[in-house]
């Protein structure tokens, strides 16, 4: 990089021009290589060509940094991606390997793939066979769920979202009652709904329950009782009576110690042998039980940072008004606690969710079990890569939808300005 | 006279180390005591004893006729009815200033939200930042923050009022204005115990000074008495350090 002339303000009208070009040049020859694989500098010798557009992007780089330019957007460019050679370097390699990386994917997705056909010998292409995920989709998302009884399962959810909607564009008040439906009213009436039973409605036993709405089945209900167990855990641990205390602490690490699949594997297995005879616990209830338990013990810990994080003022303050322990925790304690750990306990959250496939191990096929055992259909064979793809797809749209919406609660909450 | 506060014969230790060595206070109706010593003598500690933030482990404390026992009724009912002002004034920052003042006595008093609210904006107009009332306390100055924390304490329109050292976080400039509604109180017949170093305030307000050092109460007199003619050598030495 030993050019004669330095770059600088002087020459900036005959500079940047040329380094512009010369970078503009670099990325075009990337692009039609990876593209159209064209390679406009064949006629150079091997080793050069395939190091030119490098060489030529890094002199373009060069040219046009200018410090204090007086243009404000070359100077942007400059501090953020050109503030020397290095980065310059960096740069360069990280543009040309997103434009690589993109025809492989565009083909593998869309222009080599198949999307129209009824089994596997419609896919003739080379990329992903969705033909696959169509076929199955009813599978992923109802599991095992008779065909005729699945508008159950969708009046339930719909009956949520309608709520949760309307719950947005209603008055403070009447939200109350909103919340207190979602969390005391609904999960139950909508369990009703889907295994059925009574009300002239065909009972479906919770073995066929499966797919996409089993992971939200199950995803729900742990979060809805995991958080109130971990609270009260936490307060728990920290309490001033020493029979309370060591019982949570017991729990906690009791709970945290052991695996999940192992958690999951006794709830299934062992526990039904120390019921009396007779008794019988629906596999999917001590499923749930389980995984309620398990998360509870990380939300108590995760709620108990929160706790140790308040100064010792606010605890006299309120017991200075005469707040007695359960009131204190209620108004003062915990609103401050909870909202200083929303960013842990959206962790413990986000690790319930994509702990839920786990539930494979006792038979229980959510939407990562089904496409499991859909891949391993003689029919269907070599559909891993498909499946997996769109499985990561879906719950990488859950758990980012989880994490925008703590973010915003985080926004909302904040009253430090 | 009837004594709203009587301690007898008390003791506190923290670990082995004893902080309160028989202490014996009475404090009648209507009576401002400013409480004054080195740090570390346990001013602090004596009167968080009286709401109970600090439990005492001999001795006999009798705040209104309710004795101070383990028995949590007894413990809530005094702190309703005894007002406190930290140094760090302790404001609950995730509620805005009017709902600082509402929170208790609409929780603790049950009274009805209309009447609470009416009461907190009498009050804040009493510390003179009415206008703050919707404002969070992370948005206020510190003598603001301190006025909110007094209003707060006077929404449950407590018969006793302490103060554990209220100036003492602020700002020189701040010191003022907190002084000042904390005159105001005293002029319209709150009991009063402050715990501070502001010896212009002392000698404005307080009936009895009260002077402690290591625990022990030196000398107990009434507040003319105390700054013209101190009887104890430990007193005439605090005093010329800080006057």
């Amino acid at each position: 990089m030993n050019l004669i002339v330095k770059p600088s303000k002087e020459n900036i009208k005959t500079f940047v021009p040329i380094g512009l070009s010369l970078v503009f040049l670099s990325f075009f020859d990337v692009f039609l290589n990876a593209f159209f694989n064209l390679n406009l500098m064949a006629f150079l010798p091997p080793q050069l060509s395939y190091f030119l557009p490098l060489i030529l992007g890094l002199i373009g780089f060069y040219l046009i940094r200018i410090e204090f330019s007086g243009v404000r957007s070359l100077d942007i460019l400059n501090k953020n991606i050109n503030s020397n050679n290095f980065n310059a370097l960096l740069t360069l390699f990280t543009i040309f390997i997103i434009i690589k990386s993109i025809p492989p994917m565009l083909d593998w997705f869309i222009l080599e793939a198949n999307f129209v056909g009824n089994s596997k010998d419609d896919c003739t292409g080379d990329g992903a066979c969705w033909v696959f995920i169509k076929v199955w989709f009813n599978r992923f998302m109802y599991g095992l769920y008779p065909d005729a009884e699945q508008w159950r399962i969708n009046t339930a959810f719909l009956i949520l979202f309608a709520v949760v909607g309307v719950s947005f564009f209603v008055s403070e008040k009447l939200k109350k009652y909103f919340i207190l439906f979602l969390v005391f009213v609904f999960p139950f009436l909508g369990i009703k709904l889907i295994s059925g039973g009574s009300f002239g409605l065909e009972y479906v036993e919770s073995a066929a329950w499966g797919g996409l709405s089993l992971t939200f089945i199950i995803s729900a209900f742990a979060i809805l009782f995991c958080f109130p167990i971990g609270v009260i855990l936490a307060l728990g641990r920290r309490s001033s009576l020493p029979a309370i205390r060591y019982i949570s602490i017991g729990f906690i690490e009791l709970w945290r110690g052991v695996p999940l699949i192992t958690v999951l594997f006794m709830s299934a297995v062992m526990f039904p042998m120390f019921l009396p005879d007779g008794t019988f616990i629906d596999k999917l209830i001590r499923v749930l039980i389980a995984i309620t338990l398990f998360e509870a013990a990380y939300m108590a810990e995760v709620v108990r940072g929160g706790l140790q994080a308040l100064p010792k003022g606010q605890y006299e303050a309120a017991k200075s008004l005469g707040m007695g322990y359960w009131r204190m925790n209620a108004l003062i304690i915990l609103p401050q606690a909870l909202k200083l750990v929303i960013p842990g306990i959206a962790n413990t959250l986000l690790a319930l969710v994509k702990d839920t496939p786990l539930i494979f191990v006792v038979g229980l096929m959510e939407l990562a079990g089904m496409i499991g055992l859909a891949k391993t259909n003689p029919k269907w064979l070599g559909m891993a890569m498909e499946g997996y793809v769109f499985a990561g797809l879906v719950f990488w749209i859950i758990c980012y939808a989880m994490s925008r919406y703590s973010q915003n609660l985080e926004k909302k909450l904040s009253t430090e300005r | 006279m009837g004594k709203i506060i009587e301690l007898k014969k008390v003791n506190k230790w923290f670990d082995k180390f004893q902080v309160l060595k028989d202490i014996d206070l009475d404090v009648a109706p209507q009576e401002k005591i400013v409480i004054c010593g080195p740090s570390g003598s346990g001013k602090s500690t004596l009167i968080r004893c009286i709401n109970r933030l600090e439990e005492h482990q001999e001795g006999n404390i009798v705040v209104d006729g309710t004795e101070l026992s383990e028995s949590t009724k007894n413990i809530e009912k005094i702190r309703a009815e005894v007002g406190m002002v930290f140094q760090q004034f302790n404001l609950f920052p995730h509620l805005s200033i009017l709902d600082n003042c509402t929170l208790a006595p609409i929780w603790v008093k049950k009274l009805p939200k209309k009447d609470a609210e009416e009461i907190a904006m009498k009050n804040l107009t009493r510390v003179q930042i009415d206008d703050q009332a919707l404002k969070f306390p992370g948005q206020l100055s510190g003598g603001q923050q301190q006025r909110a924390a007094i209003a707060r304490a006077l929404c449950m329109e407590p018969k006793i009022m302490l103060f554990d050292e209220p100036t003492s976080a602020l700002d020189p400039e701040m010191i003022k204005e907190v002084l000042d509604v904390m005159v105001d109180l005293a002029k319209g017949g709150m009991t009063m115990i402050v715990v501070t170093h502001e010896m212009g305030f002392a000698k404005e307000v307080a009936d009895y000074m009260i002077f402690m050092d290591e625990g022990k109460i030196v000398e107990r007199a009434k507040t003319k008495e105390f700054f013209e003619n101190p009887k104890s050598e430990r007193t005439k030495l605090f005093l010329s350090q800080i006057l």
